[in-house]
């Protein structure tokens, strides 16, 4: 490689981050700050203290499910906006167990993680079903279950599962001490969590790369009728990527409940789904660069409602940096296609 | 009749109309080939910056202009990162649905729930006096006669006109289209913008006539019911409308029926709509014909042409241009 060529590369790689500056640089201007007193807060926000790092890891645990489960669904060519809903169904049904069963946090934890992964899977199954056999654009199959979703976990935490002395929006009561996923120190991170995220991501990687199974999807995604003459089951495969993606959603969803709240709340899913869409995106849809986009993703999340405390701006600053570079990756990678085609017809 | 029925029934045109804006518009974009998934994010940002400009200026002209403005810049981003760069329209068009709705929260924070102008009542003298027809429709402010005439503009528009069939021809085959000399990317442009512009207008209608005022992701929710409204209604104008005052009534039938069901939060009944919006779709997606074999014979018709409708065969499909 030249070294023009490396550096149109790295340009090409920062570009976005450049651009995503300026543009949110002006918008500081127009609210009347201080746009580095801003950067600088999101900053100190995210890092100043070992407590703010580790909530970092708390916020990537479930991006890093979420988005692993969508480099499934992504695989299969499908747009799984539904991961939002599948997180409540994995926290429901974790909520589910521990109001219903005592025992041991031996015994409750492991079926913890078990039930959220059951109800985030049957949740991805309905999706699934309605794309498939309904033939309802996925899109919308998703976004009608997340609010389903979301009504039924309001109906329950004013209903069923309402706090003896009244239901409100802070959720539940706490759940009790055997449902607790034990955290690190005294920092709001848990290992099991961290844990089960990593392998949730690795594996992914490797059944999508590596199996027959990963093959079929990929196939799907490429071409749904070649893959269909081939003898490929494109239904019952599109279903399964929509059970496993929704089962890792659900994981998440659950150890939200059992590792973070230790209860069930209203907003469980807290736009995190929607989020790992932008992961997904970002990434260029390969998992070898999920770990770093949700690193940033959860450090701009965990940093930004100090632009509330200090500086009395909206802290929805974060959701812009965040979209923001998405676009402009999406923009600067066209811009590049565009502007290189014409010299290299055929080659890589 | 009920007066009750009556006002009833003219709120739920009034409440439909910017619904009506957004599904059209949406739906003259979609049968140009395009997707502009945007809309949830693109009626927040304008509805924002519409009640942002009027406050400001203390013209409602100027507002809905700006909020106009916004949705059209939008789609052209939409339009322009699909067509001349080659991305993906849905990943553009959700990027800046979550993109434009926090746009929304952070420029609009210094203007939130501020009481600001809003589109006057304007009966118009002689056709309010029908009885019934006359109360329900006419008794109404500009902005929902606007929405009557976008409807049949579109219609006459989208069947009756050299423009229309170009239209429909890019939307369908924009290769036969290409071969006839029609400039199928132009076309595409035009339509995703003239679609921005009336989602825009959808936005200025709920700040500054059906929703009044602004707060914190005021619409959130409407431009997803759109999207699925333009396919309930098989990309045709009318039944877009329709799609969107069904939406208007189930709505306040709920709000209507809310309080005998003390039992059961707000909440279940505000997503009540989209679950509903998932069922109509399967409705309008699923097996069609088998539905309609089991219902009696006199009503096979009617349910069948009220579900027919496909969409647009090069949706979303890129076009390469020679």
């Amino acid at each position: 490689m030249t070294w023009r060529a490396r550096l149109t590369q790295i340009g090409v790689a920062l570009a976005p981050i450049g651009l995503t500056l300026v543009m949110t640089m002006f918008i500081l201007l127009l609210a009347g700050a201080d746009p580095f007193e801003a950067y600088g807060n999101i900053l100190s926000g995210a890092f100043e203290s070992p407590k703010k790092i580790a909530d970092i890891a708390v916020a990537m645990v479930p991006l890093l499910l979420c988005s692993a489960g969508m480099l499934v669904t992504f695989a299969a060519g499908l747009w799984n906006i539904g991961v939002e809903g599948q997180m409540i169904a994995g926290a429901l049904m974790t909520t589910w167990l521990v109001e219903s069963l005592t025992a041991p946090a031996g015994v409750i934890l492991p079926l913890s993680v078990v039930a959220g992964l059951i109800g985030g899977a049957l949740w991805g199954l309905l999706v699934g079903l309605i794309r498939t056999y309904g033939g309802v654009n996925e899109i919308f199959a998703g976004l009608g279950m997340n609010f389903v979703a979301s009504a039924l976990t309001n109906y329950l935490i004013f209903g069923p599962w309402r706090p003896p002395d009244g239901a409100t929006m802070s959720g539940t009561d706490p759940f009790p001490p055997s449902a607790w996923m034990p955290l690190l120190g005294t920092t709001r991170a848990s290992l099991v969590s961290i844990l089960l995220s990593v392998i949730a991501l690795v594996g992914v990687w490797l059944v999508l790369r590596g199996t027959y199974w990963g093959l079929k999807l990929r196939a799907i995604g490429r071409n749904i009728r070649a893959a269909q003459r081939l003898g490929v089951s494109t239904h019952r495969n599109m279903i399964l990527a929509f059970i496993v993606c929704g089962a890792l959603a659900g994981l998440a969803g659950s150890l939200q409940t059992t590792a973070v709240y230790r209860r069930l709340i209203p907003q469980i899913s807290g736009g995190y789904g929607y989020l790992s869409q932008l992961v997904v995106l970002l990434s260029g849809l390969r998992a070898e660069w999920v770990p770093l986009v949700v690193f940033f993703f959860s450090a701009v999340q965990v940093g930004s409602p100090r632009l509330e405390l200090r500086m009395q701006l909206d802290s929805s600053m974060g959701g812009i940096l965040q979209a923001g570079i998405v676009l402009f990756f999406l923009l600067v990678r066209g811009f590049r296609e565009r502007w290189r085609a014409p010299e290299r017809p055929k080659e890589e | 009749m009920n007066p009750l029925i009556i006002e009833t029934a003219k709120s739920v045109i009034a409440s439909s109309a910017p619904l009506v804006f957004a599904g059209i518009g949406e739906m003259f974009t979609e049968r140009a080939g395009v997707v502009n998934l945007s809309l949830d994010g693109s009626i927040l940002l304008s509805a924002m910056a519409a009640f942002a400009i009027a406050f400001l200026s203390g013209s409602l002209i100027l507002g809905f202009l700006g909020g106009m403005l916004v949705g059209m810049l939008i789609a052209l981003l939409v339009a322009y990162g699909a067509i001349a760069l080659k991305q993906d329209q849905v990943a553009i068009g959700f990027v800046l649905t979550l993109l434009c709705a926090d746009l929304s929260s952070f420029i609009g924070k210094p203007f939130v729930r501020k009481p600001g102008p809003s589109v006057p009542h304007w009966p118009i003298p002689g056709l309010v006096n029908i009885p019934v027809i006359g109360r329900i429709l006419f008794d109404q402010d500009v902005l929902v006669y606007a929405s009557y005439a976008v409807i049949l503009v579109a219609w006459v528009w989208l069947f009756y006109t050299q423009a229309g069939l170009r239209l429909r021809s890019v939307g369908e085959r924009p290769e036969a289209a290409f071969a006839r000399g029609i400039a199928v990317n132009r076309v595409r442009y035009l339509y995703t913008a003239l679609g921005g512009a009336l989602v825009g207008l959808a936005g200025g209608g709920y700040s500054l006539s059906v929703k009044l005022g602004w707060s914190h992701r005021h619409t959130a929710g409407i431009g997803w019911i759109a999207l699925a409204i333009v396919i309930f209604g098989g990309w045709h104008p009318f039944r877009v409308a329709f799609g969107a005052y069904l939406f208007g009534v189930l709505k306040s039938v709920g709000s209507l029926l809310q309080p005998g069901f003390p039992n059961i939060p707000t909440q279940v009944f505000q997503a009540a709509p989209f679950a509903l919006m998932l069922l109509a779709l399967l409705l309008v997606s699923g097996d069609r014909e088998g539905l309609a074999r089991r219902l009696p014979k006199p009503l096979r018709a009617i349910v069948q042409a009220l579900l027919a409708g496909r969409p647009p065969a090069g949706l979303g499909k890129r076009f390469e241009q020679g």
